[in-house]
């Protein structure tokens, strides 16, 4: 990565589920002018809780403001950034181009190499799903490119800490 | 009645009265009418104040927690009752006073169909409130109602907003109104790390010139005993905040009174000269950083919050305690002896004496002049509410504080409107005191409605109106930055106040000399028969100073009134 290219930091929240909990949250990023670039929201194992993956970017020096205003709504259990460390990172994106049967084979093979599934496929067109961290995504996209893209949609990213780190 | 057959209504006033609720201020609307029916109902003994505005009855609930550091409720309606509350709601939270505010709110299942009087008042005030509710089971009553009054009164206080759809308040609510709390994600911080006291104890006892930065947070806590018997032992001058005063007595020989913008000369040279800073409970405002990057650089910067967010928000210390200001104190002083400060302390007295505050007595009525004749005859005992502007600063610089809960005014939010009903809320807590209210023509403009409810209830309130017909903090500003171009700042047209306090049944006196200054406030101070008014027709143009402009370092203070011409300031406001 150059020094441009922005940094997206990966932020895990944990938080009760309560009504008004993802506008809270959403406020705070907001306030201090950051970008909310993904957000991914799901039932924790216990169901009266909830995590949060936010991947986010704007200037360095709030993020640790970020966090800490994240840290003291009420709602929140705790707030940590993943940025730096080496959790597990996964995304899952849904590719459709447009590929009639000559560039089809071609496709798949690089469908193939990514290790996508094709989950639709039609005599214009297909869906291609790959799973894995989003520099794989953003691979996969840069070389599909070829064929004429149709929709693209990604589900953000998630993030887990590795053996006993809690996310 | 039992505790299982009741109305919504009937249960919140109940859980107030559990949570000691004595008074509510507010004003009654359709989608509250469940609730304000529950004050009669229940016959409780909580007193509903009804205020002419909500906007007042808010900034008395202020007033009222400032001057007795217990939480006040508002009680409103919806839709414009609601949000009329939002400036006071938002002048709570920036200052960290503890409030909870009931909003009535359409039925539930008109919710975002623009129902009558509909207002998403939970989402309207979510920037600017600690934490809120929207009431959704009549059930969830007693546990929200112990909730907010926890978080608003606990860390760092604030105000907590609960709305209550007219179809709960007027529903049954069978739950026991001892409800356990349900508040995973809030947690209070709790004792003090002592590796961290020991580091605070070894920075003070290597250095030479030590300053001690007293805020709100230190108010709150309640540490002004700590802190005064901390300070006298170590021999460490005190600044103090705005919000700061009275935490530490000004009038202490280790005083320096406050600091930053309008603050005192010495205040302001003692931050660019000491050798360590211990900041407790003050968030570094802007109003004294001057200019963040300058601001004490060659000190030792010492953070004792109770927000872990305030520390490294706006300076970065090189020591921070995430503690209770009282508690860290207490701890720290048994680990700081007396400390060789008298050469400091001394060349600290040299400033004093070479740039104290002051201001003529000839010549034109000066609003100085007046709130130190009211501070004299008063003996520095009465209950100080200010509205906002350059009698605030005055009033900060004049009316030296003593002792915690005497001094109410808006800091953070920097409210006009302010002052007078904040005055009224401190005058029903603590009806046997004097309270007097210094207020600008413009900001009693905005609140003066509320003369009818102080008079109502004969409060014994002085409104010191520093009339000088001017918005005069921008008017300053106009003339030191903007070649003095006034815009939009002359108030022609004001009222004569004494007709419109008298036709309120408010007694009304006018002073417009110097030589009468003592006659007139003596005669307020012995009117006996509820609120009055002293009209001050003041010095049109006089200007604030010491001054530090916006954003200038806080060794480019001006002591006295410049003779160059100045940059327009960098910083905000």
């Amino acid at each position: 990565m150059t020094n441009s290219e922005k940094v997206i930091h990966t932020l895990s929240v944990y938080v009760a589920n309560k009504p008004g909990a993802l506008a809270r949250i959403a406020q705070v990023f907001a306030r201090r002018g950051f970008n909310i670039e993904s957000l991914v929201v799901s039932p924790a194992v216990d169901g009266n809780f909830s995590r949060m993956t936010i991947g986010c970017s704007g200037k360095p020096d709030g993020l640790e403001q970020i966090i800490k205003q994240l840290a003291k709504l009420i709602d929140v259990l705790h707030c940590i950034d993943h940025t730096y460390d080496q959790s597990v990172m996964k995304e899952m994106g849904l590719i459709k181009i447009s590929v009639d049967c000559e560039g089809r084979s071609e496709a798949l093979q690089i469908a193939e190499h990514f290790g996508c599934k094709t989950v639709d496929l039609t005599k214009e067109s297909m869906i291609l799903q790959v799973v894995g961290d989003p520099a794989k995504i953003d691979a996969l996209e840069e070389m599909i490119r070829k064929f004429k893209i149709v929709e693209l949609v990604r589900t953000g990213k998630v993030v887990m800490s590795r053996g006993q780190k809690r996310t | 009645m039992s505790d299982n057959t009741m109305e919504g209504g009937q249960a919140i006033i109940r859980c107030l009265e559990n949570e000691g609720v004595e008074h509510i201020f507010g004003y009654s609307g359709g989608a509250a009418i469940p609730i304000f029916d529950a004050l009669v109902t229940t016959e409780t003994k909580i007193k509903f104040i009804l205020v002419r505005h909500e906007q007042g009855a808010v900034h008395m609930a202020d007033g009222y927690a400032r001057a007795t550091g217990k939480p006040a409720v508002v009680l409103v309606t919806s839709g414009p009752g609601a949000t009329n509350t939002l400036t006071g709601i938002m002048t709570a939270h920036m200052d960290s006073v503890p409030m909870i505010v009931i909003t009535g709110q359409s039925v539930s299942w008109m919710l975002g169909k623009d129902a009558f009087q509909e207002a998403d008042i939970f989402g309207i005030t979510m920037p600017v409130v600690k934490h809120s509710y929207l009431v959704k089971k009549g059930n969830d009553i007693p546990r929200i109602v112990r909730e907010a009054f926890h978080i608003a009164t606990t860390g760092r206080p604030g105000p907590v907003l609960i709305d209550v759809p007219k179809d709960i308040s007027a529903g049954p609510c069978t739950a026991d109104l001892h409800a356990e709390m349900d508040l995973p994600g809030y947690r209070l911080i709790e004792g003090v790390d002592n590796d961290i006291i020991l580091q605070i104890a070894e920075a003070l006892s290597k250095s030479k010139r030590p300053l001690i930065l007293a805020g709100h947070g230190a108010m709150i806590s309640g540490a002004d005993a700590s802190l005064k018997a901390f300070a006298e032992k170590a021999r460490i001058p005190v600044t103090n905040t705005l919000l700061g005063k009275g935490v530490f007595p000004e009038t202490h020989e280790l005083a320096l009174g406050m600091l930053g913008m309008h603050g005192t000369a010495y205040a302001n040279k003692a931050i660019c000269e000491c050798d360590l800073l211990l900041n407790i409970g003050s968030r570094f405002d802007d109003r004294i950083l001057g200019k963040p990057e300058q601001f004490c650089k060659n000190a030792t910067i010492i953070h004792i919050d109770i927000d872990a967010a305030e520390v490294g928000k706006m300076i970065q210390p090189q020591i921070a305690c995430v503690a209770d200001a009282k508690t860290a104190i207490d701890e720290l002083a048994k680990h700081v002896p007396s400390l060789e400060t008298a050469a400091w302390c001394r060349h600290l007295d040299g400033y004093k004496t070479k740039h104290p505050l002051k201001f003529k007595r000839q010549g034109s009525l000066k609003m100085q002049h007046i709130i130190d004749e009211f501070y004299k005859l008063s003996e520095g005992k009465a209950c100080v509410a200010t509205d906002v502007g350059q009698h605030q600063m005055w009033a900060a610089q004049f009316y030296k504080n003593d002792s915690r809960y005497n001094w109410l005014s808006s800091g953070g939010a920097g409210t006009m409107g302010f002052g007078l009903p904040a005055c009224i809320g401190a005058a029903f807590a603590r009806p046997d005191d004097l309270h007097v209210c210094f207020v600008g023509d413009g900001g009693f403009q905005m609140t003066f409605f509320e003369l009818a409810t102080a008079a109502l209830h004969k409060l014994p309130i002085k409104i010191v109106v520093l009339n000088n017909h001017y918005l005069g903090m921008v008017r300053q500003w106009q003339e030191l930055f903007y070649e003095d171009r006034t815009s939009g700042v002359d108030l022609e047209g004001n009222p004569d106040f004494v007709k419109l306090a008298e036709s309120f049944g408010v007694k009304g006196f006018n002073l417009r000399r110097p030589g009468d200054v003592k006659r007139v406030l003596g005669s307020a101070l012995s009117y006996n028969d509820g609120p009055c008014l002293i009209n001050c027709e003041v010095e049109k143009t006089d200007n604030v100073f010491p001054m530090i402009p916006a954003g200038a370092a806080i060794e480019d203070m001006l002591i006295d009134p410049p003779t160059r011409k100045l940059e327009k300031p960098t910083g905000s406001t």
